[in-house]
């Protein structure tokens, strides 16, 4: 086993809740790994072999020097180049609403790895809806804090919209969560409608249909 | 002072720089033929630890040579590395043993086409066999042999330096724990080849050039050379940089001669750096060594697929590219990086963004110094080096 990689740091609430979707020993692909946390994390606790994409320079850096394996590059443009089921468990963690084309993306995510968990912010939250209904604008929240004209998300979905486009592209859900405003998670499966209007945020781990 | 190092371990108690070794056996070249008497010359920095296990070879490029990290002995200019070697560098020569060679066909020391031919008793010119990156790597991996030292922690190098830290990987990767290929590509492009084919053509159309055998004749074809220089040099940089550095600014005067004069700021440089190149290197070396390069081709040598030649690989990678860099692009870069992943190699990348062409490698470029630092210390962790 490596030495390479420190003690397992303190992780975020929400990077934690992935690492727990992830299988131990598995082989990991992490897209945005920013500066390599959750890998670092996840060498240390469960033992993967993991792998990182990220865009920003001090990113890689910072993630080079935890001894991870990062490559400088995007979502968007990148992922083409991996071969097909290449690793068990594909991340995408508050990334997809980010990308130019998340179709492409997921499906390239579904194809390169055997599982892929994906996490984002719910556009359907309540407090979303009601400042959309209530202003007329474009709602800016405490997880959605910036101008529909400075922000980097351009294709922003509900949960709803997300698992139909998992759908779309032939894959099933194992498992999902939402975190809500208090930080509290709840399993998805049960009241989608309440998931839908409660989440701030969602994970969900998907596979391929046989 | 010379030293023949027959003794295994020896190196770390020896002075670092002129150091020879004279290879026991013929070393065998892909073209077919073994040559004898094989002399490498080659510089060390830092000591080799009980272990064996903190070895660093660094790779020169076209032009470079084993000075690395000392002063070099014919322009008195730092070398070309020494920005990146030394204590509290990224190749920390108080961690790592650092070992520089000069490439089988250079003309720095080590057996190349200005040496004696045993046949004839002459220099041998254009009766040196031609040499390819797989071979100036097979000699690095003899001299590792002779000093003893069974596996490297790291080897590393730019252009042509990169091309045979790429060789290292596929053809010895029980040998080398981490690779750090900077600003190069698995194969010479062809408009790589082409820019290389008009400096030859410049030397071989200068008079003196005498079909190679130039030292036998008392003569050197420095025009030639010098304009191959100059060719090669353009590529080297960047639109960006040329215009910063230079623009349109006029050399000693204030308008134009209206005459082929240097009139202008970059026409003076680029003679500068062909006329001082002529002093350090030879023509029939530069015809070999660019020869190298052109042959070079990864994936034809393993089936057509790149991936194939690191296939099981256990090396860890960096691989780095300039976005400025035009003689070898990013996309030369990535195709390695892909390579790999479809390799399951573990493989970082970094593309550092700066104006100053190819040549970035060997300028002072910290976010590259930060990359590296930062992969070697890691790297070092996971072989259990202090």
């Amino acid at each position: 086993m490596d030495q390479t990689t420190n003690p397992a740091p303190a992780l975020r609430a929400d990077l934690l809740l992935i690492a727990n979707m992830v299988a131990p020993g598995a082989r990991v692909l992490d897209v945005g790994c920013g500066d390599g946390a959750l890998l670092a994390y996840l060498a240390e606790a469960k033992n993967v072999d993991g792998r990182g994409i990220e865009l920003s320079q001090a990113g890689v850096n910072a993630a080079v020097a935890r001894g991870l394996a990062v490559v400088q590059g995007d979502a968007d443009q990148d992922l083409s180049d991996y071969p097909s089921n290449a690793f068990d468990d594909v991340i995408l963690s508050q990334t997809i609403q980010a990308t130019r084309n998340p179709k492409a993306v997921l499906a390239d995510l579904l194809r390169i790895g055997r599982r892929v968990i994906v996490s984002f912010p719910n556009f359907g939250h309540w407090e979303v809806r009601l400042k959309l209904l209530g202003t007329g604008r474009m709602p800016v929240t405490r997880a959605l804090d910036e101008p529909w004209y400075e922000t980097q998300n351009i294709h922003l979905c509900t949960i709803r919209d997300f698992l139909g486009l998992a759908d779309a592209l032939g894959a099933s859900v194992d498992h999902g969560v939402t975190v809500d405003r208090r930080g509290r998670v709840h399993d998805v499966s049960a009241r989608m409608a309440f998931a839908n209007l409660f989440g701030i945020s969602a994970i969900f781990r998907l596979s391929r249909r046989a | 002072m010379t030293v023949d190092l027959h003794v295994p371990g020896a190196a770390a108690r020896l002075p670092g720089s002129d150091l020879k070794i004279v290879l026991e056996q013929p070393l065998p070249l892909d073209c077919g033929v073994a040559l004898g008497a094989v002399t490498i010359a080659y510089e060390t920095y830092g000591t080799l630890n009980a272990a064996r296990s903190n070895a660093v070879l660094v790779c020169h490029a076209l032009t470079g040579d084993q000075h690395a990290a000392s002063t070099h002995p014919i322009t008195g200019k730092p070398g070309w590395w020494s920005l990146m070697i030394g204590p509290g560098r990224p190749i920390d020569t108080d961690r790592y043993f650092v070992i520089s060679a000069n490439v089988v066909g250079g003309c720095m020391g080590t057996t190349g086409p200005t040496a004696l031919d045993p046949k004839s008793g002459k220099p041998y010119g254009l009766a040196f066999p031609v040499i390819t990156i797989a071979d100036m790597v097979r000699a690095q991996a003899a001299l590792l042999d002779a000093l003893g030292i069974a596996d490297l922690f790291c080897v590393l190098g730019g252009s042509m330096g990169g091309m045979q830290v790429l060789q290292w990987a596929a053809a010895y990767p029980e040998r080398v724990f981490a690779a750090v290929p900077i600003a190069t590509a698995a194969r010479h492009s062809a408009q790589n080849i082409a820019f290389h084919e008009v400096g030859r053509q410049a030397i071989q159309a200068d008079p003196e050039w005498r079909d190679g055998d130039y030292l036998l004749h008392g003569t050197n074809p420095k025009k030639g050379l010098a304009v191959a220089r100059m060719a090669a040099h353009i590529t080297y940089l960047s639109e960006a940089a040329l215009h910063r550095k230079f623009g349109r600014n006029l050399q000693d005067r204030t308008r134009i001669t209206y005459g082929f004069d240097a009139d202008f700021q970059i026409e003076s440089y680029l003679r500068h750096q062909g006329l001082t190149f002529v002093d350090r290197f030879d023509a029939n070396s530069y015809l070999y060594i660019t020869r190298a390069m052109d042959y070079f081709d990864l994936a034809a040598d393993h089936g057509g697929t790149l991936a194939q030649a690191f296939q099981g690989t256990k090396t860890r990678f960096c691989v780095v590219s300039f976005t400025s860099d035009w003689l070898f692009p990013t996309s030369e870069s990535r195709t390695v990086v892909h390579a790999l992943n479809a390799a399951a190699a573990k493989v970082s990348f970094v593309e550092i963004e700066t104006d100053r062409g190819h040549d970035s490698f060997l300028l002072n470029e910290p976010e590259m110094f930060a990359t590296l630092t930062g992969f070697l210390g890691s790297a070092a962790r996971a072989r259990g080096l202090s």
